[in-house]
């Protein structure tokens, strides 16, 4: 199956939920910062891969396919649960991109333009996911070695591991250390 | 004593500014992720887009110009726990959505809990460790 674009899908989103999203996202980044600085990074840390996108997007696309089969007079309850199905075993492939993601910013930050290290995890995150994909299309019983590939060889791409004395004084509690 | 005095001292230190600064470039980040997912098909390729890195961009990024990047890597070891517990929360949701009869929101929204328990354990694991 082809990726495509179809922009007209847009036209099927309504301003209030681009409005619900947006207020989301920055309600969630938000209280990331917050936790991190009430917690420590340690703890703020595992709020930076918090699902913010999936919950609202998944029921977006359930709500979609249930109208478009209700125009056609039919009941889309299954076919939109199905639908937002497809989109989290979707986001099972990015979630391993993004473990991969979070591994090379946590090996490559100390000691490289920051600015480069987060353009290439996002480019590896991309690559990961997508990669996973194709693999899942074209061969799906390899998709769980690669997947455990990837993240290996991202986890011991660098030793360069940030250490309790290079992290801010102040800045952690007892027991976030990393 | 100390830790009861110290808490509300760290947390005066973020400003209105910076938490509004903060609230407007996360909520741009995911809405400009969550607007790529609405446009590209197929729906599995799409769902990709769901689990992107949206969240931590945005307070990666600030929290280089803020605090430097040995606090931010400290992040993003963290993240990487989290991004475990986004993966068991995306996967049990697919799976309970294509075989009960469940709502989708239902499902999303109970299933957070999920990911919230899967990442606390993490957590504990990663503090024992280090």
């Amino acid at each position: 199956m082809r990726v495509s674009v179809d922009l007209s899908a847009l036209r099927g989103t309504q301003w209030h939920q681009h409005a619900v999203r947006f207020f989301l996202g920055g309600l969630v980044t938000v209280a990331a910062g917050l936790l991190a600085k009430g917690f420590g990074p340690v703890f703020g840390g595992l709020f930076l891969a918090f699902p913010a996108i999936f919950p609202a997007g998944a029921t977006l696309i359930a709500k979609r396919e249930r109208q478009k089969k209700a125009r056609a007079g039919l009941h889309g309850v299954v076919r939109g649960r199905r639908a937002a199905a497809l989109d989290a075993a979707g986001a099972v492939l990015g979630a391993v991109g993004l473990i991969c993601f979070a591994l090379l910013v946590c090996k490559e930050l100390v000691g490289n333009p920051a600015p480069l290290v987060l353009s290439g995890a996002l480019l590896a995150w991309a690559g990961v996911a997508v990669s996973l994909w194709w693999l899942r299309k074209k061969h799906p019983w390899r998709i769980a070695a690669a997947a455990l590939a990837a993240t290996v060889l991202v986890g011991h791409s660098s030793p360069s591991t940030p250490t309790a004395q290079s992290v801010t004084p102040g800045t952690t509690r007892p027991g976030d250390t990393p | 004593m100390d830790t009861k005095r110290r808490k509300p001292k760290q947390l005066s230190g973020c400003g209105m500014a910076d938490l509004l600064i903060r609230f407007l470039i996360g909520g741009a980040v995911v809405s400009a992720f969550s607007v790529v997912g609405d446009v590209v098909r197929p729906k599995s390729f799409a769902g990709i887009f769901g689990a992107a890195p949206s969240v931590a961009l945005a307070t990666l990024a600030l929290t280089l110009h803020k605090q430097g990047a040995a606090y931010a890597a400290t992040e993003a070891r963290s993240m990487s726990v989290g991004a475990i517990a986004l993966l068991i929360y995306v996967w049990a949701s697919s799976r309970v959505m294509w075989r009960s009869q469940l709502a989708v929101t239902t499902v999303t929204i109970a299933g957070l809990a999920l990911w919230v328990v899967a990442a606390l354990l993490g957590w504990l694991v990663l503090r024992s460790l280090s």
